[in-house]
């Protein structure tokens, strides 16, 4: 079974702007891809559509077995749950502790106290940041801060991990560390989708790219 | 049930534990039983509700200007609304009738003051007829008042002879066709209403009701909005953690708890500073109102808030509380929608 498809996937904005053309694409479960291209190219809004923070304005984008067209949307939360999302800029919350961050996935999703003590944990050794449980995340170097990021991202063991740029803001070798740490989530089973324009970067790791140009798949 | 009890997260899965988790698709690690769920649940309220109360008082100078500000309202109309309910034992009592009393000119011959009140007495408009002869009258001024020795000033009796009247017809306009009536009579010279001043009274009540409970509605519309815009500017610095925890999957219910929780808070502690105000209030107007009162009743004691009154307030604080919190995030919840 397909992880992702999109199926002639078509985004036009409020304002005329399109975004996605006719997008047509599949990942399987357990595949690991890139996606890439200019700035502009359609990666965001891509993403946005996986996680239903945007609806197409065109064609069918599939999860699992879940057609996001049909998914009502008191039910977008539960489904959000099954995602792990890594973004460029991390995302975490200053006014707390890298626990604290970590623990949020599992605080909405409703598990108990101690569970999420040895998840949290479980999710800091994985990153390899355990040390780093109770320090504040502006206190860690921007590496560091990524770690957590995904941390958070894997803490609740989604099929389907998500990156957004999770590397912009890194020098090449930091970068590469964090792509290998997707391929480690990657090699257990989880399914990987990132967004990057880190091209030197792509062609170092062997894994299917998918190319936008303009709102338009261009495959490899 | 046992793939089921295998799959929740700890292994409490009893009868009731039917592990409405995340569909079956999702990750092994998803499942939850729903009787953790609950238990969670309420541990996750208890937890939002403590922590709403420590970011209260972690800033305690904006907490305070917003509790004074929602003390003052809510104390207001509860002042009033407490005043109004002790004045409304000196209001009018329904079985209260309105009594004529019809003065005859001074110097009536008693005979005709006989015959004027036994012609009376047959009319069938009234109720009863009570005379007071000018004897009477003078002896129960001299009982009543300590200017009684102002009689000994006349060489006769200046009270005239008084008839008490209790008509049938108690409406307004019934009154004044027998007031006009009984003024035409020969040896009359004023007809009174006597319990004009209680129906002046009531009517000043009534509109002191009215306003007292127009200013609360007013007043608990300013709990509602103050409540809204701290909120507001709470939900501004934590815009951050409501994003990131909606794209976590986080349910709105979820995203407005801590904020209902504060708002919760805000409106209970205003109710009680609230209900010390009007203490103080009602203890200085205590003596003021007294002496007042005990000029048209007997004795006379002051109402306080009572059991129900702070129960009350302090409830009405709390669900305003609530309600403008309930506004503040709902307003944001949407926009983030739209976007």
């Amino acid at each position: 079974m397909s992880a992702i498809r999109f199926s002639q996937v078509t985004k036009r904005y409020a304002q005329g702007h399109e975004a996605l053309r006719s997008v047509d694409f599949e990942l399987e479960s357990g595949e690991m891809v890139f996606l890439t291209g200019h700035s502009g190219a359609g990666k965001s809004t891509l993403l946005k559509l996986l996680t239903l923070v945007e609806r197409p304005s065109r064609g069918e984008v599939w999860v699992g077995d879940q057609d996001l067209a049909r998914l009502e949307k008191r039910k977008i939360p539960e489904f959000r749950r099954t995602l792990g999302v890594v973004y460029q800029n991390h995302r975490l919350l200053a006014d707390r502790s890298v626990f604290q961050n970590i623990a949020l996935p599992l605080q909405i999703a409703g598990y108990s106290q101690e569970d999420i003590g040895r998840r949290v944990r479980a999710a800091l050794d994985r990153v390899g940041l355990l040390s780093a449980e109770n320090a504040n995340p502006l206190a860690l170097s921007g590496g560091e801060q990524q770690r957590i990021g995904i941390a958070r991202a894997i803490v609740h063991k989604p099929r389907l991990l998500i990156a957004d740029e999770p590397t912009g803001n890194l020098d090449p070798r930091l970068s590469l560390d964090i792509m290998q740490l997707f391929e480690q989530f990657n090699r257990i089973g989880t399914t990987v989708l990132i967004a990057t324009h880190d091209v030197a970067l792509i062609k170092r790791m062997k894994h299917r790219v998918l190319i936008l140009d303009k709102g338009r798949l261009r495959r490899v | 049930m046992s793939k089921r009890a295998g799959l929740t997260s700890r292994g409490t899965a009893g009868p009731n534990a039917t592990g409405q988790g995340v569909t079956a698709r999702g990750a092994t690690g998803l499942r939850i039983s729903r009787a953790d769920r609950i238990k969670h649940w309420l541990a996750r309220h208890k937890f939002e509700a403590q922590d709403a109360l420590k970011r209260l008082i972690q800033t305690p100078a904006s907490a305070l200007m917003t509790l004074s500000m929602l003390a003052v309202a809510l104390a207001v109309p509860g002042f009033l609304l407490t005043l109004v309910m002790n004045l409304e034992q000196l209001s009018p009592a329904t079985e209260l009738k309105p009594q004529i009393a019809v003065y005859l000119t001074p110097g009536t011959e008693d005979t005709r003051v006989e015959q004027l009140s036994r012609q009376l007495l047959v009319r069938d408009d009234l109720l009863s007829v009570e005379l007071i002869s000018p004897d009477t009258g003078a002896s129960d001024f001299r009982q009543q008042s300590d200017l009684g020795e102002l009689l000994d000033l006349f060489e006769t009796n200046p009270l005239p002879a008084v008839i008490l009247l209790v008509p049938r017809d108690e409406s307004t306009a019934g009154l004044q066709t027998l007031q006009q009536s009984l003024f035409a009579l020969p040896d009359v010279e004023t007809v009174e209403l006597d319990t004009e001043w209680l129906i002046r009274l009531g009517a000043i009540l009534g509109s002191f009701e009215r306003i007292s409970l127009i200013l609360s509605i007013l007043l608990a519309l300013t709990v509602l909005l103050v409540v809204a815009n701290t909120i507001r500017m709470m939900i501004a610095s934590r815009l951050d953690e409501i994003e990131v925890s909606l794209l976590m999957g986080a349910t709105p219910a979820w995203v407005r708890r801590p904020f209902l929780y504060a708002g919760l808070w805000y409106g209970a502690m205003g109710g009680v500073l609230a209900i010390v105000l009007i203490s103080l209030a009602l203890m200085m107007v205590e003596s003021p109102l007294r002496e007042l009162t005990t000029l048209y009743l007997g004795s006379f004691e002051l109402q306080g808030l009572g059991f129900q009154g702070v129960t009350g307030i302090t409830l009405l604080g709390a669900l305003l509380g609530w309600s403008g919190a309930h506004l503040a995030v709902s307003r944001q919840l949407s926009q983030f929608e739209a976007q």
